[in-house]
């Protein structure tokens, strides 16, 4: 299978999905008008990637801004993520957020109580644009 | 309206206004709109949390715009539900931080549910609206526009402050909605 590579834009995140090592990134903004629109090839790539997973898996997100409409479906994707361990895999999500942002660390520890995967909370610098 | 124009600008001046726009809303122009802002705080505006607070409120309040957007037009053939993304934007900076001012177009059969969601919310404390975010958010009650409530819920928590809002009649099937965030440090 083939990974998954989308640039970033001004609204949407860069998504680099590599089914080789298990390692997939969502990095940047994800503040689209239609956020269906943008997640619906994730959420069909985990999809495939589950029918034949690495034994490891673990999603990094690096968001700098997400809207209402993103945060539904950053959940499908844990979901997907939930649903792989549930399965006997090995599954984390590490949540990056800047040293000030304590709004995207509640983010954060919000999907944490929702999902029943293993986060690891990793602050980072602040990122100059 | 020749001579209104100096009244205007003295008025949007005064008002410290940073921004205005009124019209119809598109994904382009909501970017281009945000950029704008972006680069203005970058500015304007030292502390990187307010800034990042302020763009978030600003993004959802003209997504709500772009979204939430039904009003009953009546035509030949009767009323008639349409969607117009119209509305208007003001971001006004005063001493104590931001006001972020939206006025749109609603049906007047979705005031009541709309009034009760934001006095739910304005009732709520930090933690609360933290609970009610995650309880919408797991529980998957969403619309096409992935709404479910949640924004207004976001915008009431990044603002830390009360949703100042009220409704006008404006003929006999729609309601004017404007909306006051203030957000501070």
């Amino acid at each position: 299978m083939h990974a998954l590579l989308l640039e970033g834009s001004p609204k949407t995140p860069s998504v680099r999905f590599d089914p080789e090592n298990g390692s997939l990134e969502l990095r940047g903004r994800s503040i689209p008008e239609n956020s269906i629109d943008f997640y619906k090839p994730l959420t069909d790539w985990l999809d495939e990637y589950a029918r034949s997973p690495r034994p490891r898996t673990s999603l990094h997100v690096q968001l700098e801004y997400f809207n209402t409409s993103s945060s539904k479906c950053i959940l499908d994707l844990f979901k997907r993520l939930e649903a792989l361990r549930a399965m006997g895999n090995e599954v984390e999500v590490l949540w990056h957020y800047e040293a000030d942002d304590e709004d995207m660390l509640e983010a954060g520890e919000d999907y944490q109580a929702i999902i029943n995967v293993p986060f690891r909370m990793i602050e980072i610098e602040e990122v100059d644009d | 309206m020749l001579d209104r124009i100096h009244v205007l600008y003295e008025e949007l001046e005064q008002q410290r206004i940073m921004l205005s726009f009124k019209g119809e809303l598109s994904p382009e122009l909501i970017t281009a709109l945000l950029g704008l802002v972006e680069r203005k705080l970058e500015a304007l505006e030292e502390d990187v949390r307010l800034r990042k607070r302020l763009f978030n409120v600003v993004m959802e309040c003209l997504q709500n715009l772009y979204h939430h957007n039904a009003r009953i037009r009546t035509g030949a053939s009767g009323p008639e539900r349409t969607e117009e993304p119209q509305g208007v934007v003001m971001i006004g900076h005063h001493d104590r931080g931001y006001s972020v001012l939206t006025g749109n177009f609603m049906a007047g059969d979705q005031v009541e549910r709309f009034r009760s969601h934001l006095d739910r919310i304005n009732a709520m404390d930090d933690e609360g609206l933290r609970d009610l975010y995650k309880s919408i958010l797991a529980d998957g009650r969403f619309s096409e526009a992935g709404g479910g409530g949640l924004g207004m819920i976001d915008i009431a928590r990044k603002s830390k402050s009360k949703l100042e809002y009220g409704f006008v009649p404006y003929d006999a099937d729609n309601a004017f909605f404007s909306l006051n965030v203030n957000v501070g440090n």
